[in-house]
């Protein structure tokens, strides 16, 4: 078999070995079995022809599975690639390698992993994220190790990497919810530029983050319901009123939660339904009450779209329009039905108009279903019927236009109009018999020409019910009944039971010997359902001599007044599920399903949530990073790109001096609020942007050095990228809460360029009020400071409410000594003597520069100038990034790409004069190391030294 | 997310199938043809269909059912999204998504599912990325392959999905560098037998064919940006200056790409360019039906009204049509009852009109139900909103494109109740 095949992939032709996987191919699409080729095709795994290569690579993962031992041959070319200096073949071994179903290789598998992700190339690392719930899914044992991966990857800042590392949490661990709070922030606010099911799977995993962790905002809504049905439990209403006083605190929305909301909205405008629809059911299950309104216009835009996508969306709106009428109000003709639309899609319309149907507009619906009662395609028909019923039970007003609309169907031509017209009548009349015995005699007129069993059931069961209205005809019906009673269906035949026995109990004169007839036919039925009812109602209803203590009750059972039905939508209190979900489609819950958890009682923590907040934006100097943030900042990337890409090194030469010097007034605007960096951000980059002009590459490269947290630009070649190093900030206290009374204060340093002067040193500062009251007019008064040292205070904040927390930015120009800055922090009330002392490593910001330009200026920095020590690397500080983030945590000094693999550079500049800081670690095999520091600055290289030596070697 | 796709054609054969995890049987399929038969009407297959071990989410196009096999929880418009995007690549690759263009690619087809979903999630879906990736097929590119055994697999890396600018093509170059811009607007629309408008709204498109060297920045404003009420964008758009100014700026990707779907807003009345007189009448007892239909322009701001088309569903009960257009050809299936009148122009001098009788089947009794009227037409070098391009601005390249905009109006879902 197959042996042409087998002889074109020996050949020595590239040309024949194509045509021959382009066949083999062609097989697997059309579902033949093709695995006997394996061990010829696998042969070529490693072939120069990069489509055959890609061919083959299909046919590897498709059949793998198969062929263990076999494919086991080709894992050493994936394990060369995974080491490839290009990017895309690592990660596209990394992606083949952890397709490939081969139980024997998941230890390789998880250590390709590991590395890639922590591979400088964003796009790798994204490819690791994707191979994480592949490995998983083949072995669930990896589960810890993968966790500890995707808990690595979950820091990762760039958009590239945030959507696929989601999707493997969603995969592996969605109960962690604990990893994300560190990265809640940041994957707000990368949201707006993940690629789009990226956006999907993101929004999904933070709408049920957020009900684990802040308050519900419609909590006072809930809270009414609430109180009522205490109430109504009299026992538990005092408990009740104590809830309510003790809860009656004012709502305040978490800043965080308002974040989420603001940074998913501009997504309503995506072209993707999915991400439309995620944001949606965000807003449905998040937003306060009033907000859920905006998301109303974008669903109704999805009507447009394709009819699977109506489909689902129709399910999702019909839900919603349950809870949140008044959202869909305004577009109530958007679900007016057309004759060319799908039964199905109709059928939902339907839904959300009966849902929809209020006392104002019940008139017009009732209208629109008046015209599509007259459609051809009768299930349509059947379903508006029962729309019909829906609306009179719900809007009393029309109750008795909606009976006598459908007493003039049951005069239709068509028998399953009529027939379903009578089982929604039946419902309705029950609601108020007396008023409508003509309507029962009209319907009990119908029995003779109506042949739908349901129908003539409920016919029956009517008259039986009511038989006291309806005296003269109902022993006739049960006359007529009788003669026809074998022929008719089951369902029928029951009722007819019922009715005799009823007519047995109120009328036994004229009904006796027919209710005895059709007993006694129901005795000899085929059917034991009848024949068992007929013996259970004989022996209730006839009085026997052993009289039976059940019959002196008969009618007590039979003409029991029974409670009217409840036509209710089958899409009522579907939003336990998550909308948009396959949960909430089928109404059932699907595999996987993660349950949208209830609100909190009292709100978790919000802290866990502070990354020492500035990190997010604070990548180190190298950091060639991907923006965030926000989409218009496309024309920024345009030039980023355009010019990185073509960068030569005496142009980065240039940089690596000037890079921090050039600090651009026109950014002033950008700082302050921290919690809304990304916008500010933007605009002054575009501001920036303009002032510089677009085509001045080198320039705008300084820039964005200079505002490097706000650009990743992705360099093509991997020589020239330096991993990015991510380290937290660490936070100092200001003052405690106690000698604050109350009010707590912290600072960190935000490593990013302070906006209005070069020179100075960004301390970000959090206020958190503790105390019952407010606290107003903070402010900074009476700096006592060195001279030569500057001071540059936050705005005044006027108000910090109970429990809030703040942060705000100050800018210290420390004149490149660790001297503290003292002074008093005010209150309205009070003041506090408070100092900040810089760490030395604080004293400079990074410095872009390549590994001969470090060289040249470490030449210049010997002698008097250099201290070198030799320490022993810690135990927690073997691998490459771990020193390079030890390092980088000690000081904000940037990594320096380097030939080799033992030696970490790094650079930086002091503050205040622009002295050059140069790093160098050098690793030996036995675990030691050698720490050079270069500064003109000796006091500075000293005390950094220490600091250096004392991080590493913990 | 996504563990196999099977290709379905509409007389229920599999004809392509694709697995990204474990194989799955095709068997599963079987719980989709039960639903097929089922539905009275192709496209009332349910999109989601449950089975014991997985469940079916299918979309339909072309005639051809796209059925994705999941395993677990997922969003079912995910699937679905993501399903039309690959319809859309592949009528993008070969200019049709039939099945013979799809058995004769399978190969491309192959190549493209392979990139597009990596381990069932989608990794790659911007054309401009994928024709990177795989170059669509030509004629001449399949005579060169064949003779010098070269591929159709890009020998390049794809940096562009490294790109910052993700949609867009790096190295970009024309020789005659032109954008071309059409506003496209339909009206839906429902009219009620006295000619009364019951709903009507306009909902527009801009699709734009862009072919610009280099990375070109473009703006484009409105005149009346007022009159869009809702839009969607093309991820391009930087939204942060639309918010801001109502200003569209945008780096575009290369070739064809929708930029923008809008909704003119409610409160403006929508103009009806056209309207219908009709009388169809069935009587009691008799085996004929009279069909009177006339159409004439109304609102059409001197503009023509052009490639007319009604269609309309007459009731079962319809056995044949005897009708005299007065222009344009007809046409009835009495297996469907389907009519349809190719108009063509409307002259407002001569109103085109479709006049006859309908035979009934002898002895039954009238329909109950009246049919409607669906009509279709065009006009050109309209916007019916009066929406208008103020300006159309490149920056960031030096050559002068060449610029245009076209308008046009078409019916969307445009309704007649009689």
């Amino acid at each position: 078999v197959h042996d042409d095949l087998k002889e074109m992939l020996d050949s020595n032709k590239d040309s024949l070995k194509l045509e021959a996987m382009k066949r083999i191919v062609a097989m697997m699409a059309r579902g033949k079995n093709a695995s006997d080729l394996f061990p010829a095709v696998v042969k070529n795994v490693a072939c120069k022809n990069i489509e055959v290569k890609k061919l083959v690579y299909v046919y590897l993962v498709r059949y793998a599975e198969e062929q263990q031992d076999l494919a086991l041959l080709s894992i050493s070319t994936f394990q060369r690639g995974l080491k490839d200096p290009n990017q895309l073949i690592r990660a596209s071994a990394l992606r083949v390698l952890s397709s490939i179903r081969v139980t024997i290789i998941i230890p390789i598998m998880m250590l390709a992993i590991k590395d890639a992700a922590s591979d400088m190339s964003p796009y790798v690392r994204k490819t690791a994220a994707h191979a994480i719930p592949k490995l998983y899914s083949l072995d669930p044992e990896q589960k810890e190790p993968l966790i500890e991966v995707i808990e690595k990857l979950l820091a990762d800042k760039t958009t590239l990497v945030a959507g696929s590392v989601v999707m493997a949490f969603e995969g592996v661990c969605p109960e962690r919810i604990d990893l994300i709070h560190k990265n809640y922030r940041k994957l707000c606010n990368l949201l707006i530029d993940v690629e789009e099911w990226g956006q999907v799977v993101i929004i999904n995993m933070l709408t049920r983050y957020a009900r684990t962790q802040f308050l519900n905002p419609n909590a006072n809504e809930v809270l009414l319901e609430e109180g009522e049905e205490k109430e109504f439990y009299g026992s538990d209403e005092e408990e009740g009123k104590e809830e309510k006083v003790e809860k009656k605190k004012p709502y305040v929305m978490d800043p965080d939660h308002r974040l989420l909301l603001r940074n998913t909205k501009p997504l309503l405008q995506s072209r993707n339904a999915a991400v439309v629809m995620a944001v949606a059911q965000l807003y449905f299950h998040l937003a306060p009450k009033a907000e859920v309104g905006v998301t109303a216009k974008a669903l109704v835009r999805l009507l447009r779209s394709h009819s699977e996508v109506q489909f689902v969306v129709l399910q999702n709106v019909a839900t919603m329009s349950i809870k949140r009428k008044g959202m869909f109000e305004t577009y109530l003709k958007s679900f007016y039905i057309r004759s060319t639309d799908p039964t199905q899609i109709k059928v939902l319309k339907l839904e959300v108009l009966t849902n929809l149907a209020t006392e104002t507009s019940i008139s017009i619906i009732l209208r629109e279903f008046q015209t599509y009662i007259k459609s051809m395609d009768k299930d349509f028909v059947a379903a508006t019927i029962q729309a019909i019923g829906r609306c009179a039970t719900n809007i009393g007003e029309v109750r008795d236009t909606c009976l006598n609309g459908l007493v003039q169907l049951l005069s239709n031509r068509d028998e399953l109009v009529v027939a379903e017209s009578v089982v929604v009548i039946k419902k309705l009349l029950q609601m108020q018999p007396e008023q409508h015995s003509d309507i029962i005699k009209h319907m009990a007129k119908l029995i003779e020409n109506i042949q739908v069993p349901m129908a003539r059931a409920s016919i029956l069961w009517l008259i039986g019910e009511y038989c006291e209205h309806v005296p003269k005809i109902a022993p006739d019906v049960l006359r007529k009944m009788a003669k026809s009673f074998t022929s008719e269906e089951d369902i029928v035949k029951l009722q007819i039971l019922n009715l005799a026995a009823k007519l047995y109990l109120t009328n036994s004169k004229q009904t006796k010997l027919l209710t005895q007839y059709v007993l006694n036919l129901a005795k000899y039925d085929q059917n034991y359902d009848i024949r068992d009812r007929a013996r259970f109602i004989r022996q209730l209803i006839v009085p026997t001599d052993k009289g039976g203590a059940l019959s002196k009750y008969a009618k007590k059972l039979f003409l029991a007044l029974k409670p009217a039905p409840i036509l209710e939508s089958p899409f009522k209190d579907r939003d336990h599920f998550q909308l948009g979900s396959l949960s909430h489609l089928l109404n059932v819950k699907a595999g996987g399903y993660q349950e949208l958890p209830d609100w909190p009682e009292t709100a978790p923590d919000p802290s866990v949530r502070n990354v020492e907040v500035m990190d997010a934006v604070c990548c180190h100097g190298n950091c060639n990073s991907k923006r965030v943030g926000e989409r218009s900042s496309g024309e920024e990337r345009r030039t980023a790109k355009k010019t990185t890409e073509p960068r030569s090194e005496s142009e980065s030469e240039e940089e690596g001096k000037e890079s921090s010097s050039e600090s651009s007034e026109s950014e002033s605007e950008s700082e302050t609020e921290s919690k809304e960096e990304s916008e500010p951000d933007t605009e002054a980059k575009r501001n920036a942007k303009k002032k510089v002009g677009v085509s001045n590459g080198l320039e705008l490269l300084k820039l964005f050095w200079h505002s490097r947290v706000l650009f990743v630009c992705i360099l093509p070649c991997s020589a020239q990228t330096i991993s990015p190093t991510f380290s937290s900030l660490k936070t100092y206290e200001l003052l405690h809460r106690l000698t604050g009374e109350g009010l707590a204060v912290g600072y960190c340093f935000g490593r990013q360029p302070f906006v209005r002067d070069p020179h100075m040193v960004t301390v970000q500062i959090q206020f958190t009020n503790h105390m019952d009251t407010e606290a107003r007019n903070l402010r900074v008064r009476e700096p006592r400071l060195q001279s030569g040292m500057r001071i540059k205070e936050f705005p005044e904040i006027e108000v910090l409410p109970p429990g809030e927390t703040v942060t705000t930015v100050m800018g210290i120009d420390f004149c490149d000594s660790t001297q503290a800055a003292n002074f008093q922090l005010c209150t309205h009330t009070r003041k506090f003597c408070v100092s900040i002392q810089p760490p030395v490593g604080e004293l400079m910001a990074p410095v872009f520069m390549l590994e001969n330009e470090f060289k040249k200026e470490q030449g210049q920095l010997m002698g008097m100038n250099e201290i070198k020590e030799t320490l022993v690397l810690g135990e927690a500080c073997q691998s490459d990034y771990a020193i390079v983030q030890r390092v980088t945590a000690a000081a904000n000094v940037g990594q320096v790409p380097c030939g080799s693999d033992q030696e970490y550079r790094f650079a930086g500049k002091t503050m205040t004069s622009n002295s050059l800081v140069l790093v160098t670690v050098i690793t030996k095999r036995d675990r030691t190391a050698q720490l050079t520091v270069n500064c003109e600055k000796m006091v500075i290289g000293t005390m950094l030294v220490k600091d250096i030596l004392h991080a590493l070697s913990q | 997310m996504i563990h196999s796709l099977f290709l379905v054609n509409s007389s229920g054969d599999i004809f392509l199938e694709k697995h990204w995890k474990s194989v799955v049987s095709r068997s599963v399929c079987d719980y989709f043809f039960e639903a097929q038969e089922r539905a009275s009407e192709p496209e009332n297959v349910p999109p989601v269909i449950p089975t014991p071990h997985h469940y079916l989410i299918s979309v339909l196009r072309h005639r051809i059912y796209f059925v994705a096999v999941i395993q677990s929880e997922v969003p079912p418009l995910f699937v679905i999204e993501f399903l039309h995007r690959v319809v859309d690549t592949f009528q993008d690759y070969f200019g049709v998504c039939t099945e013979a263009a799809i058995k004769d690619n399978v190969v491309v087809v192959y190549e493209l599912l392979e990139e597009m979903l990596d381990n069932g999630f989608p990794l790659a879906t911007e054309s401009n990325i994928l024709k990177e990736l795989i170059k669509p097929p030509t004629i001449l590119r399949t005579v060169v392959n064949t003779i010098t055994g070269s591929t159709n697999v890009g020998e390049q890396l794809p940096t562009g999905q490294l790109s910052v600018v993700p949609w867009r093509r790096t190295g970009v170059k024309y020789t005659n560098n032109e954008a071309y811009f059409d506003v496209v607007e339909e009206i839906d629309a429902i009219i009620d037998k006295s000619g009364s408008t019951i709903t009507a709204e306009i909902q527009g498109v801009i699709d734009a064919c862009v072919k610009l060297s280099g990375m070109p920045d473009l703006t484009l404003s409105f005149m009346n940006p007022r009159l869009l009420d809702d839009v969607s964008f093309h991820p391009c758009v930087r939204f942060k200056r639309w918010e801001a100014e109502r200003i569209l700026s945008f780096i575009p990707p290369d070739g064809n790409f929708r930029l923008l779907s809008y909704h003119v807003s409610s409160q403006n009345l929508v103009a009806i360019p056209v309207y219908v007189k009709h009388n169809i009448t069935f009587r009691e007892g008799s085996s004929q039906g009279r069909f009177e239909l006339t159409l004439g322009p109304k609102q059409t701001m001197g503009k023509a009204v052009e490639s007319v088309l009604v269609s309309s569903q007459l009731p079962r009960g319809v056995l044949n049509v005897n009708l005299n257009p007065s222009q344009g050809t007809y046409t009835f299936d009495p297996v469907t009852k389907l009519l349809s009148w190719d108009v063509g122009k409307i002259n407002p001098q001569k109103l085109p009109s479709l006049k006859g009788s309908m035979s009934l089947q002898a002895g039954a009794s009238k329909p109950d139900e009246n049919p409607t009227i669906n009509i279709q037409f065009k006009i050109q070098q309209m916007a019916i909103s009066g929406l208008k391009v103020n300006r159309l601005d490149m920056y960031g390249e030096k050559y002068k494109p060449f610029k245009g905009i076209k308008y046009m109006t078409k019916a969307g879902k445009f309704q007649v109740r009689t």
